[in-house]
């Protein structure tokens, strides 16, 4: 029988790896990987505080949390598709254009 | 065993991110993600959640993934420009990131005390979840859908190439 807390520290391990990776990667496609990397994290405690509790409810929002992230997606890479056209560059320092 | 597994998966999730992480290729990077996001299903799975672990290695290891790596192949890579350049900010991040992490721990603290009670038998079946969507949480679940056809629409006409004139 594995400890819930396990996986409650597991979850913010995560979390602060997706927080690293943002902030290091220069490139936008990853940059979103690394958010997607957050949102996993998050829903790594939403079972685990789940199972905790005994409630279905944390599997549900999981699965919500699922569909919306892959919406965002799919969406997400379509702008950054547009700024790869627009720019011909995915590199977040080089898309400066809302910097006075 | 379980806690064998436990290790074995969490190590395969860390160290897909790390891969992410270091890799210079963003196809590298993505694909580093596959086995951390199904390992994380696994992981799904040890908690009593079988529905959720084959939603996430179905639509994360599966579909995002693949959305993503679709994209990595329309954008002509370049490798990033390696680390030194930057040695004084990627310490940064890295401290920053570790200032996180503590703070999560100790905010989590409190629950990490509360033992955990046994799981009901049959906690977590499909069957629960189902009849949970469908009753509860009929309205989300049917929101759900119109998030999605938003997203197509949308991602659709972001992503069209305008007919030059």
């Amino acid at each position: 029988m594995i400890p819930v807390s396990w996986f409650l520290v597991l979850s913010g391990v995560l979390f602060a790896l997706g927080v690293a990776a943002f902030l290091i990667k220069k490139d936008l496609l990853v940059m979103f990987l690394a958010v997607e990397v957050m949102l996993n994290a998050a829903n790594l405690a939403f079972v685990a505080f789940a199972r905790l509790h005994g409630l279905l409810e944390g599997q549900a929002a999981v699965f919500f949390i699922i569909t919306v992230a892959a919406a965002e997606a799919a969406v997400g890479l379509a702008i950054i598709l547009l700024v790869f056209r627009r720019k011909k560059t995915v590199k977040a320092d080089d898309i400066s254009v809302l910097k006075g | 065993m379980a806690t064998l597994l436990f290790f074995l998966l969490s190590a395969l999730c860390v160290g897909g991110i790390l891969g992410m992480i270091l890799s210079r290729n963003a196809a590298y990077s993505a694909l580093c993600l596959v086995p951390s996001f199904a390992a994380l299903g696994a992981l799904f799975g040890l908690l009593g959640g079988p529905f959720i672990a084959v939603v996430q290695v179905i639509i994360y290891a599966g579909a995002v993934m693949v959305l993503f790596l679709f994209v990595v192949m329309m954008i002509p890579l370049r490798p990033a420009p390696s680390f030194p350049k930057r040695k004084a900010f990627f310490a940064l991040s890295v401290v920053l990131a570790a200032c996180l992490l503590a703070l999560i721990v100790l905010s989590l603290s409190a629950s990490l005390k509360t033992s955990a009670a046994a799981a009901p038998e049959g906690f977590g079946g499909v069957g629960d979840i189902g009849r949970l969507l469908f009753t509860d949480l009929l309205y989300p679940f049917e929101i759900t859908s119109l998030v999605i056809l938003a997203a197509l629409v949308g991602a659709l006409i972001l992503a069209k190439k305008k007919k030059s004139p």
